[in-house]
Protein backbone atom coordinates (compact mmCIF):
# COMPACT_ATOMS: atom_id res chain seq x y z
CA UNK A 1 0.00 0.00 0.00
CA UNK A 2 2.63 2.22 0.88
CA UNK A 3 4.26 1.78 -2.58
CA UNK A 4 0.97 2.24 -4.46
CA UNK A 5 0.77 5.97 -1.97
CA UNK A 6 4.29 6.99 -3.12
CA UNK A 7 3.54 6.72 -6.84
CA UNK A 8 3.71 10.24 -8.43
CA UNK A 9 -0.01 10.70 -9.62
CA UNK A 10 0.43 14.58 -10.26
CA UNK A 11 4.24 15.55 -11.52
CA UNK A 12 5.07 19.29 -12.32
CA UNK A 13 8.36 19.47 -13.57
CA UNK A 14 9.51 22.90 -14.13
CA UNK A 15 6.25 24.34 -14.89
CA UNK A 16 6.65 27.91 -16.40
CA UNK A 17 3.64 29.91 -17.32
CA UNK A 18 3.95 33.55 -18.68
CA UNK A 19 1.39 35.77 -20.32
CA UNK A 20 3.83 38.21 -22.66
CA UNK A 21 6.57 39.71 -20.54
CA UNK A 22 4.84 38.54 -16.78
CA UNK A 23 5.84 35.15 -15.27
CA UNK A 24 2.92 33.98 -13.29
CA UNK A 25 4.86 30.68 -12.55
CA UNK A 26 8.15 30.09 -12.65
CA UNK A 27 9.89 26.99 -12.53
CA UNK A 28 7.36 25.10 -10.36
CA UNK A 29 7.84 21.13 -9.29
CA UNK A 30 6.17 19.31 -7.73
CA UNK A 31 5.08 15.65 -6.78
CA UNK A 32 1.53 15.17 -5.56
CA UNK A 33 1.01 10.92 -4.73
CA UNK A 34 -1.71 8.66 -5.41
CA UNK A 35 -4.53 9.62 -2.45
CA UNK A 36 -2.67 12.81 -1.68
CA UNK A 37 -4.69 15.71 -0.61
CA UNK A 38 -2.51 18.99 -1.75
CA UNK A 39 -3.60 22.77 -1.15
CA UNK A 40 -2.25 25.14 -2.81
CA UNK A 41 -1.93 28.79 -0.52
CA UNK A 42 -1.05 31.99 -0.88
CA UNK A 43 -1.05 36.03 -1.64
CA UNK A 44 -3.51 36.92 -4.94
CA UNK A 45 -1.14 37.13 -7.85
CA UNK A 46 0.69 33.80 -6.80
CA UNK A 47 -0.70 31.70 -9.67
CA UNK A 48 -2.03 29.08 -7.58
CA UNK A 49 -5.62 29.08 -9.20
CA UNK A 50 -3.31 29.19 -12.56
CA UNK A 51 -1.03 26.25 -11.89
CA UNK A 52 -4.45 24.44 -10.99
CA UNK A 53 -6.13 25.23 -14.49
CA UNK A 54 -2.42 23.93 -16.08
CA UNK A 55 -2.97 20.36 -14.54
CA UNK A 56 -6.49 20.93 -15.79
CA UNK A 57 -5.29 21.30 -19.03
CA UNK A 58 -6.87 24.18 -19.42
CA UNK A 59 -4.38 26.60 -20.05
CA UNK A 60 -1.22 25.39 -21.74
CA UNK A 61 2.53 25.88 -20.03
CA UNK A 62 5.09 28.14 -21.69
CA UNK A 63 7.49 25.63 -20.56
CA UNK A 64 8.11 22.41 -18.27
CA UNK A 65 5.83 19.31 -18.16
CA UNK A 66 2.95 18.15 -16.27
CA UNK A 67 1.88 14.61 -16.23
CA UNK A 68 -1.48 13.26 -14.51
CA UNK A 69 -1.44 9.21 -14.03
CA UNK A 70 1.37 8.87 -16.53
CA UNK A 71 -0.40 11.45 -19.20
CA UNK A 72 -0.62 14.94 -20.26
CA UNK A 73 -3.37 16.63 -18.52
CA UNK A 74 -5.65 16.69 -21.53
CA UNK A 75 -5.19 13.09 -22.27
CA UNK A 76 -5.86 12.75 -18.61
CA UNK A 77 -9.58 14.62 -18.15
CA UNK A 78 -11.78 11.39 -18.38
CA UNK A 79 -10.07 10.71 -14.87
CA UNK A 80 -9.98 14.17 -14.03
CA UNK A 81 -12.57 16.73 -12.29
CA UNK A 82 -12.45 20.01 -11.78
CA UNK A 83 -14.72 22.23 -9.18
CA UNK A 84 -14.63 25.79 -9.85
CA UNK A 85 -14.88 28.70 -7.24
CA UNK A 86 -18.51 29.55 -8.23
CA UNK A 87 -20.81 26.10 -8.78
CA UNK A 88 -21.59 26.68 -12.45
CA UNK A 89 -24.16 25.18 -13.03
CA UNK A 90 -26.83 25.77 -15.50
CA UNK A 91 -29.83 27.32 -14.67
CA UNK A 92 -32.26 26.34 -17.46
CA UNK A 93 -31.71 22.61 -15.80
CA UNK A 94 -32.63 21.20 -13.10
CA UNK A 95 -30.22 19.62 -10.07
CA UNK A 96 -30.77 15.97 -11.05
CA UNK A 97 -30.15 17.29 -14.94
CA UNK A 98 -27.13 18.88 -13.74
CA UNK A 99 -25.95 16.25 -11.60
CA UNK A 100 -25.80 13.91 -14.91
CA UNK A 101 -24.20 16.98 -17.26
CA UNK A 102 -20.88 15.27 -17.36
CA UNK A 103 -22.38 11.81 -18.04
CA UNK A 104 -24.62 13.37 -20.57
CA UNK A 105 -21.87 15.07 -22.64
CA UNK A 106 -19.13 11.41 -22.35
CA UNK A 107 -22.63 9.80 -23.53
CA UNK A 108 -23.70 7.78 -21.19
CA UNK A 109 -26.81 6.15 -21.66
CA UNK A 110 -30.47 8.10 -20.14
CA UNK A 111 -31.00 5.14 -17.37
CA UNK A 112 -27.51 4.85 -16.46
CA UNK A 113 -27.60 8.85 -15.82
CA UNK A 114 -31.02 8.44 -13.87
CA UNK A 115 -29.60 5.71 -12.02
CA UNK A 116 -26.45 7.43 -10.62
CA UNK A 117 -28.74 10.97 -10.54
CA UNK A 118 -30.42 8.70 -7.41
CA UNK A 119 -27.69 7.74 -5.79
CA UNK A 120 -25.28 10.64 -5.79
CA UNK A 121 -28.23 13.10 -4.31
CA UNK A 122 -28.62 10.66 -1.40
CA UNK A 123 -24.52 10.90 -1.52
CA UNK A 124 -24.35 15.10 -0.34
CA UNK A 125 -28.13 14.79 1.03
CA UNK A 126 -29.87 16.44 -1.86
CA UNK A 127 -32.50 14.31 -2.54
CA UNK A 128 -35.00 16.43 -1.69
CA UNK A 129 -34.42 18.98 -4.34
CA UNK A 130 -33.56 16.71 -7.46
CA UNK A 131 -36.75 18.40 -9.46
CA UNK A 132 -36.12 21.81 -7.91
CA UNK A 133 -33.78 24.33 -10.27
CA UNK A 134 -30.45 26.09 -9.35
CA UNK A 135 -32.03 29.57 -8.03
CA UNK A 136 -34.28 27.86 -5.81
CA UNK A 137 -31.27 26.42 -3.99
CA UNK A 138 -29.10 28.41 -1.74
CA UNK A 139 -24.90 29.22 -2.07
CA UNK A 140 -24.14 25.84 -0.11
CA UNK A 141 -26.82 23.45 -1.82
CA UNK A 142 -25.71 24.99 -5.29
CA UNK A 143 -22.25 23.73 -4.06
CA UNK A 144 -22.88 20.26 -3.32
CA UNK A 145 -24.67 19.81 -6.43
CA UNK A 146 -21.37 21.21 -8.10
CA UNK A 147 -19.22 18.53 -6.24
CA UNK A 148 -21.68 15.81 -6.39
CA UNK A 149 -21.44 16.56 -10.64
CA UNK A 150 -17.74 16.68 -10.29
CA UNK A 151 -18.03 12.98 -8.56
CA UNK A 152 -20.35 11.69 -11.03
CA UNK A 153 -17.18 10.57 -13.35
CA UNK A 154 -15.93 8.53 -10.54
CA UNK A 155 -12.65 10.82 -10.91
CA UNK A 156 -9.46 9.91 -9.60
CA UNK A 157 -8.26 13.20 -9.08
CA UNK A 158 -10.01 15.87 -8.12
CA UNK A 159 -9.20 19.49 -8.91
CA UNK A 160 -10.74 22.36 -7.05
CA UNK A 161 -10.33 25.98 -7.30
CA UNK A 162 -11.61 27.72 -4.00
CA UNK A 163 -14.91 26.05 -4.17
CA UNK A 164 -16.12 27.56 -0.77
CA UNK A 165 -14.85 30.71 -1.23
CA UNK A 166 -18.03 32.06 -1.34
CA UNK A 167 -19.92 30.58 1.91
CA UNK A 168 -20.15 31.61 5.10
CA UNK A 169 -17.55 29.96 7.64
CA UNK A 170 -20.11 27.86 8.87
CA UNK A 171 -21.24 26.42 5.74
CA UNK A 172 -17.92 26.43 4.80
CA UNK A 173 -16.78 24.33 7.95
CA UNK A 174 -19.35 21.67 7.08
CA UNK A 175 -18.64 21.50 3.47
CA UNK A 176 -15.20 20.81 4.62
CA UNK A 177 -16.23 17.83 6.73
CA UNK A 178 -18.35 16.51 4.26
CA UNK A 179 -15.37 16.35 1.49
CA UNK A 180 -13.39 14.46 4.26
CA UNK A 181 -16.44 11.98 4.43
CA UNK A 182 -16.43 11.58 0.52
CA UNK A 183 -12.95 11.76 0.58
CA UNK A 184 -12.59 8.45 2.68
CA UNK A 185 -15.65 6.99 0.40
CA UNK A 186 -14.15 7.65 -2.73
CA UNK A 187 -10.15 7.96 -2.18
CA UNK A 188 -9.20 10.87 -5.09
CA UNK A 189 -5.91 12.31 -5.37
CA UNK A 190 -6.82 16.24 -4.70
CA UNK A 191 -5.44 19.84 -5.46
CA UNK A 192 -7.03 22.25 -3.57
CA UNK A 193 -6.28 26.20 -3.97
CA UNK A 194 -7.80 28.12 -1.27
CA UNK A 195 -7.14 31.58 0.67
CA UNK A 196 -7.88 30.05 3.96
CA UNK A 197 -5.30 28.31 6.22
CA UNK A 198 -8.05 26.95 8.41
CA UNK A 199 -9.06 24.94 5.69
CA UNK A 200 -6.32 24.26 4.40
CA UNK A 201 -4.73 22.81 7.12
CA UNK A 202 -8.38 20.52 7.95
CA UNK A 203 -8.28 19.02 4.59
CA UNK A 204 -4.91 18.44 3.24
CA UNK A 205 -2.14 15.36 3.32
CA UNK A 206 0.02 18.89 2.30
CA UNK A 207 -0.11 22.27 1.88
CA UNK A 208 2.16 24.20 -1.07
CA UNK A 209 3.09 27.77 -0.09
CA UNK A 210 3.78 29.81 -2.62
CA UNK A 211 4.95 33.31 -3.12
CA UNK A 212 4.21 35.74 -5.35
CA UNK A 213 5.51 37.40 -8.72
CA UNK A 214 6.73 35.49 -9.81
CA UNK A 215 4.89 32.30 -8.48
CA UNK A 216 7.39 30.06 -6.97
CA UNK A 217 7.22 26.99 -4.50
CA UNK A 218 7.81 28.63 -0.74
CA UNK A 219 7.21 26.19 1.24
CA UNK A 220 6.37 22.78 1.33
CA UNK A 221 4.35 21.58 4.72
CA UNK A 222 3.63 17.97 5.68
CA UNK A 223 0.36 18.11 7.36
CA UNK A 224 0.39 14.60 9.37
CA UNK A 225 -2.90 14.94 11.40
CA UNK A 226 -4.63 11.71 11.74
CA UNK A 227 -7.61 10.62 9.27
CA UNK A 228 -10.31 10.39 9.79
CA UNK A 229 -10.95 14.24 10.05
CA UNK A 230 -13.94 15.32 11.64
CA UNK A 231 -15.01 18.61 13.52
CA UNK A 232 -13.41 17.04 16.48
CA UNK A 233 -10.00 17.65 14.43
CA UNK A 234 -10.78 21.24 14.53
CA UNK A 235 -10.25 21.12 18.73
CA UNK A 236 -7.09 19.52 18.62
CA UNK A 237 -3.88 21.06 19.77
CA UNK A 238 -2.33 19.27 16.80
CA UNK A 239 -4.31 21.09 14.52
CA UNK A 240 -4.21 25.03 16.05
CA UNK A 241 0.18 24.31 16.10
CA UNK A 242 -0.40 23.47 12.43
CA UNK A 243 -2.84 26.84 11.66
CA UNK A 244 -0.33 28.82 13.35
CA UNK A 245 3.07 27.07 11.59
CA UNK A 246 1.07 27.58 8.20
CA UNK A 247 0.44 31.11 8.94
CA UNK A 248 3.84 32.23 9.60
CA UNK A 249 5.18 30.26 6.40
CA UNK A 250 2.48 32.44 4.75
CA UNK A 251 3.77 35.81 5.96
CA UNK A 252 7.29 34.41 5.15
CA UNK A 253 6.58 33.76 2.11
CA UNK A 254 4.44 37.10 0.90
CA UNK A 255 7.88 38.82 2.21
CA UNK A 256 10.97 36.94 0.77
CA UNK B 1 -55.89 34.74 -1.71
CA UNK B 2 -58.58 37.15 -0.69
CA UNK B 3 -55.84 39.88 -0.16
CA UNK B 4 -55.04 38.97 -4.02
CA UNK B 5 -58.91 39.12 -5.13
CA UNK B 6 -59.41 42.26 -2.89
CA UNK B 7 -56.60 43.74 -4.88
CA UNK B 8 -57.26 42.52 -8.24
CA UNK B 9 -61.15 44.18 -7.88
CA UNK B 10 -59.58 47.25 -6.82
CA UNK B 11 -57.67 47.55 -9.81
CA UNK B 12 -60.30 46.82 -12.07
CA UNK B 13 -62.28 49.74 -10.68
CA UNK B 14 -59.55 51.95 -10.96
CA UNK B 15 -59.24 51.01 -14.58
CA UNK B 16 -62.93 51.77 -14.99
CA UNK B 17 -62.37 54.71 -13.66
CA UNK B 18 -59.52 55.81 -15.97
CA UNK B 19 -61.63 54.35 -18.64
CA UNK B 20 -64.49 56.53 -17.93
CA UNK B 21 -63.19 59.53 -17.17
CA UNK B 22 -61.38 59.33 -20.92
CA UNK B 23 -64.68 58.90 -22.12
CA UNK B 24 -66.18 61.80 -20.37
CA UNK B 25 -63.23 64.16 -21.87
CA UNK B 26 -64.14 62.43 -25.00
CA UNK B 27 -67.90 63.65 -24.76
CA UNK B 28 -67.07 67.10 -23.51
CA UNK B 29 -64.25 68.09 -26.12
CA UNK B 30 -67.19 67.05 -28.51
CA UNK B 31 -69.72 69.86 -26.88
CA UNK B 32 -67.02 72.36 -26.16
CA UNK B 33 -65.62 72.69 -29.09
CA UNK B 34 -68.54 71.67 -31.46
CA UNK B 35 -67.10 69.05 -33.07
CA UNK B 36 -68.72 67.84 -35.95
CA UNK B 37 -68.82 63.95 -36.48
CA UNK B 38 -66.55 63.88 -39.65
CA UNK B 39 -63.77 65.38 -37.64
CA UNK B 40 -64.62 64.06 -33.90
CA UNK B 41 -67.10 61.15 -33.82
CA UNK B 42 -68.00 59.92 -30.64
CA UNK B 43 -67.37 56.46 -29.32
CA UNK B 44 -70.64 55.69 -29.57
CA UNK B 45 -70.72 56.67 -33.23
CA UNK B 46 -66.97 54.88 -33.80
CA UNK B 47 -68.30 51.35 -31.92
CA UNK B 48 -71.75 51.67 -34.08
CA UNK B 49 -68.89 51.82 -37.60
CA UNK B 50 -67.12 49.22 -36.38
CA UNK B 51 -70.01 46.49 -35.52
CA UNK B 52 -71.67 47.80 -38.91
CA UNK B 53 -68.41 46.85 -40.85
CA UNK B 54 -67.08 44.17 -38.60
CA UNK B 55 -66.76 42.05 -41.05
CA UNK B 56 -64.51 44.49 -43.35
CA UNK B 57 -62.62 45.58 -40.59
CA UNK B 58 -61.73 41.51 -39.59
CA UNK B 59 -60.40 41.25 -42.78
CA UNK B 60 -58.08 44.25 -42.34
CA UNK B 61 -57.05 43.26 -38.76
CA UNK B 62 -56.30 39.16 -40.42
CA UNK B 63 -54.60 40.89 -43.45
CA UNK B 64 -52.11 42.96 -41.03
CA UNK B 65 -52.41 40.75 -38.52
CA UNK B 66 -51.08 37.83 -41.03
CA UNK B 67 -48.54 40.39 -42.64
CA UNK B 68 -46.63 41.13 -39.35
CA UNK B 69 -46.76 37.57 -37.81
CA UNK B 70 -45.09 36.53 -40.81
CA UNK B 71 -42.70 39.03 -41.15
CA UNK B 72 -41.84 38.44 -37.31
CA UNK B 73 -41.72 34.54 -37.50
CA UNK B 74 -38.95 35.25 -40.83
CA UNK B 75 -37.19 37.16 -38.82
CA UNK B 76 -37.02 34.92 -35.89
CA UNK B 77 -35.61 32.12 -37.78
CA UNK B 78 -33.06 34.55 -40.23
CA UNK B 79 -32.08 36.37 -37.21
CA UNK B 80 -31.72 33.55 -35.17
CA UNK B 81 -29.50 32.27 -37.99
CA UNK B 82 -27.71 35.16 -38.70
CA UNK B 83 -26.69 35.17 -34.84
CA UNK B 84 -25.50 31.87 -35.38
CA UNK B 85 -22.98 33.04 -37.76
CA UNK B 86 -21.90 35.56 -36.20
CA UNK B 87 -21.14 33.81 -32.58
CA UNK B 88 -18.87 31.96 -34.16
CA UNK B 89 -15.73 34.16 -34.39
CA UNK B 90 -14.99 38.14 -33.28
CA UNK B 91 -14.19 38.52 -36.98
CA UNK B 92 -17.34 37.72 -38.40
CA UNK B 93 -18.77 39.78 -35.78
CA UNK B 94 -16.87 43.21 -36.65
CA UNK B 95 -16.73 42.65 -39.86
CA UNK B 96 -20.62 41.83 -40.44
CA UNK B 97 -22.38 43.79 -37.35
CA UNK B 98 -21.80 47.37 -38.59
CA UNK B 99 -24.10 46.20 -41.32
CA UNK B 100 -27.24 45.12 -39.07
CA UNK B 101 -26.66 48.57 -37.23
CA UNK B 102 -27.01 50.02 -40.68
CA UNK B 103 -30.23 48.45 -41.24
CA UNK B 104 -31.65 49.27 -37.87
CA UNK B 105 -30.90 53.08 -38.40
CA UNK B 106 -32.08 53.54 -42.09
CA UNK B 107 -35.61 54.88 -41.34
CA UNK B 108 -37.99 51.85 -43.24
CA UNK B 109 -40.41 54.51 -44.59
CA UNK B 110 -37.15 55.56 -46.89
CA UNK B 111 -36.83 52.37 -48.17
CA UNK B 112 -40.31 51.02 -48.64
CA UNK B 113 -40.23 52.98 -52.01
CA UNK B 114 -37.72 50.95 -53.29
CA UNK B 115 -38.68 47.54 -52.01
CA UNK B 116 -42.26 48.09 -53.38
CA UNK B 117 -40.80 48.83 -56.84
CA UNK B 118 -38.65 45.68 -56.53
CA UNK B 119 -41.25 43.43 -54.52
CA UNK B 120 -44.69 44.69 -55.86
CA UNK B 121 -47.48 45.96 -54.64
CA UNK B 122 -48.96 43.45 -52.14
CA UNK B 123 -48.59 41.58 -49.27
CA UNK B 124 -45.46 40.18 -49.80
CA UNK B 125 -43.76 43.84 -49.79
CA UNK B 126 -45.79 44.49 -46.42
CA UNK B 127 -44.72 41.12 -44.98
CA UNK B 128 -40.87 42.26 -46.62
CA UNK B 129 -41.06 45.65 -44.90
CA UNK B 130 -42.22 44.03 -41.55
CA UNK B 131 -39.39 41.32 -41.67
CA UNK B 132 -36.69 43.77 -42.45
CA UNK B 133 -38.03 46.24 -39.26
CA UNK B 134 -38.07 43.06 -37.10
CA UNK B 135 -34.65 41.28 -37.93
CA UNK B 136 -31.94 43.77 -36.07
CA UNK B 137 -33.25 43.36 -32.37
CA UNK B 138 -33.60 39.59 -32.85
CA UNK B 139 -29.56 39.38 -34.42
CA UNK B 140 -28.59 42.18 -31.61
CA UNK B 141 -29.88 40.20 -28.89
CA UNK B 142 -29.45 36.57 -29.53
CA UNK B 143 -25.86 36.88 -30.42
CA UNK B 144 -25.05 38.71 -27.58
CA UNK B 145 -26.54 35.74 -25.44
CA UNK B 146 -24.67 33.15 -27.16
CA UNK B 147 -21.52 34.89 -26.62
CA UNK B 148 -22.05 35.88 -23.18
CA UNK B 149 -21.31 32.62 -21.43
CA UNK B 150 -19.65 33.11 -18.63
CA UNK B 151 -15.75 31.35 -19.39
CA UNK B 152 -15.97 28.50 -16.28
CA UNK B 153 -18.88 27.40 -18.51
CA UNK B 154 -17.02 26.39 -21.46
CA UNK B 155 -13.72 25.54 -19.40
CA UNK B 156 -16.62 22.99 -17.73
CA UNK B 157 -17.84 21.83 -21.43
CA UNK B 158 -14.15 21.77 -22.09
CA UNK B 159 -13.05 19.22 -19.54
CA UNK B 160 -15.60 16.46 -20.51
CA UNK B 161 -13.77 17.45 -23.92
CA UNK B 162 -17.35 18.33 -25.39
CA UNK B 163 -17.88 18.70 -29.32
CA UNK B 164 -18.46 21.92 -30.42
CA UNK B 165 -22.23 20.80 -31.32
CA UNK B 166 -22.83 19.97 -27.48
CA UNK B 167 -21.54 23.56 -26.66
CA UNK B 168 -23.95 24.69 -28.70
CA UNK B 169 -27.00 23.23 -28.24
CA UNK B 170 -25.96 22.06 -24.68
CA UNK B 171 -24.67 25.33 -23.35
CA UNK B 172 -25.21 28.74 -25.67
CA UNK B 173 -28.55 28.20 -27.46
CA UNK B 174 -30.10 27.42 -23.93
CA UNK B 175 -27.62 30.49 -22.47
CA UNK B 176 -29.09 33.22 -25.21
CA UNK B 177 -32.97 31.90 -25.06
CA UNK B 178 -33.42 34.84 -22.17
CA UNK B 179 -31.91 36.94 -24.78
CA UNK B 180 -33.78 35.81 -27.86
CA UNK B 181 -36.85 36.74 -26.23
CA UNK B 182 -36.11 39.97 -25.22
CA UNK B 183 -35.12 40.44 -28.92
CA UNK B 184 -38.52 38.53 -29.71
CA UNK B 185 -40.73 41.06 -27.70
CA UNK B 186 -39.06 44.33 -29.30
CA UNK B 187 -39.72 42.59 -32.77
CA UNK B 188 -43.50 41.83 -32.06
CA UNK B 189 -44.30 45.42 -31.20
CA UNK B 190 -42.20 46.78 -34.38
CA UNK B 191 -43.40 44.10 -36.68
CA UNK B 192 -46.78 46.06 -36.79
CA UNK B 193 -45.37 49.39 -37.28
CA UNK B 194 -43.65 47.42 -40.30
CA UNK B 195 -46.63 46.04 -41.42
CA UNK B 196 -49.01 49.16 -41.34
CA UNK B 197 -46.43 52.07 -43.00
CA UNK B 198 -45.55 49.14 -45.68
CA UNK B 199 -49.65 48.83 -45.74
CA UNK B 200 -49.58 52.54 -45.96
CA UNK B 201 -47.33 52.50 -49.54
CA UNK B 202 -48.02 49.28 -50.66
CA UNK B 203 -51.68 49.17 -50.76
CA UNK B 204 -53.53 46.46 -51.79
CA UNK B 205 -53.19 44.69 -54.97
CA UNK B 206 -57.77 44.83 -54.81
CA UNK B 207 -60.12 47.57 -53.52
CA UNK B 208 -61.67 46.14 -50.03
CA UNK B 209 -58.83 43.88 -49.62
CA UNK B 210 -56.04 45.73 -48.02
CA UNK B 211 -54.81 45.43 -44.19
CA UNK B 212 -55.38 48.58 -41.80
CA UNK B 213 -52.85 50.34 -42.91
CA UNK B 214 -54.25 50.72 -46.25
CA UNK B 215 -58.04 50.91 -44.91
CA UNK B 216 -57.00 53.86 -43.13
CA UNK B 217 -55.79 55.68 -45.78
CA UNK B 218 -58.81 54.41 -47.57
CA UNK B 219 -61.16 55.58 -45.11
CA UNK B 220 -59.22 59.28 -44.65
CA UNK B 221 -60.05 59.52 -47.88
CA UNK B 222 -63.44 58.74 -47.84
CA UNK B 223 -63.72 60.97 -44.88
CA UNK B 224 -65.45 58.28 -42.92
CA UNK B 225 -64.06 59.34 -40.02
CA UNK B 226 -65.55 57.03 -36.91
CA UNK B 227 -64.23 54.09 -39.41
CA UNK B 228 -60.79 55.33 -39.12
CA UNK B 229 -61.05 55.55 -35.34
CA UNK B 230 -62.20 51.53 -35.24
CA UNK B 231 -59.29 50.98 -37.51
CA UNK B 232 -56.98 52.43 -35.13
CA UNK B 233 -58.60 50.97 -32.23
CA UNK B 234 -58.22 47.64 -34.31
CA UNK B 235 -54.10 48.53 -34.68
CA UNK B 236 -53.99 48.89 -30.52
CA UNK B 237 -55.64 45.81 -30.14
CA UNK B 238 -53.54 44.21 -32.84
CA UNK B 239 -50.43 45.75 -30.87
CA UNK B 240 -51.73 44.38 -27.56
CA UNK B 241 -52.42 40.86 -28.59
CA UNK B 242 -48.52 40.64 -30.05
CA UNK B 243 -46.77 42.11 -26.95
CA UNK B 244 -49.18 39.83 -24.74
CA UNK B 245 -48.43 36.53 -27.28
CA UNK B 246 -44.31 38.09 -27.18
CA UNK B 247 -44.97 37.47 -22.88
CA UNK B 248 -46.42 34.86 -22.92
CA UNK B 249 -44.38 32.36 -25.11
CA UNK B 250 -41.59 34.34 -22.83
CA UNK B 251 -42.99 32.82 -19.60
CA UNK B 252 -43.68 29.86 -21.09
CA UNK B 253 -40.21 28.86 -22.06
CA UNK B 254 -38.22 30.44 -18.93
CA UNK B 255 -40.67 30.46 -16.27
CA UNK B 256 -38.90 27.38 -14.57
CA UNK B 257 -35.34 28.69 -14.39
CA UNK B 258 -34.95 32.41 -15.52
CA UNK B 259 -35.69 35.15 -12.88
CA UNK B 260 -37.27 37.77 -15.37
CA UNK B 261 -40.39 35.44 -15.80
CA UNK B 262 -41.27 34.48 -12.44
CA UNK B 263 -40.85 36.58 -9.23
CA UNK B 264 -38.59 34.37 -7.15
CA UNK B 265 -40.28 31.59 -4.98
CA UNK B 266 -36.83 30.56 -2.85
CA UNK B 267 -36.53 27.84 -0.85
CA UNK B 268 -33.76 28.97 0.89
CA UNK B 269 -32.36 26.93 3.72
Amino acid sequence: MSDLRTIPHISCNAVTKRYGSQTILDNISLEIPKGGFVSLIGPSGCGKSTLLKCISGLLPLSSGEISVDGMTPRNARELTSFIFQDPTLLPWRTVERNLTLGLELDGVARDRRKEKARELLSLVGLTHVARAYPRQLSGGMKMRVSIARALASRPQVLLMDEPFAALDEMSRDRMNEELMRLRDEQKWTAVFVTHSVAEAVFLSTRIIVLSAHPGRVARDLPIPLPFPRTAATRSSNAYEALVSQVSRALREGMQS
Amino acid sequence: MTRTLQRLLVQLLNALLVFSALMGLWYFIIWWRHMPAFMLPSPLQVLQAAIARRSELFASFLITAEEAAGGLLASIIAGIAIALVFAQSRWMRSTLYPYTILLQTVPIIAVAPLILMWVGYGSSSVLLIAFIICLPPIIANTTQGLVSVEENLVQLFAMHNASGAQVLFKLRLPHAMPSLFTGIRISAGISLIGAITGELFAGSNRVGEGGLGYSILYAMAQVETDYLFALVAACTVLGFTFFFLAMFAEWFALHNWHESARASDSTEN
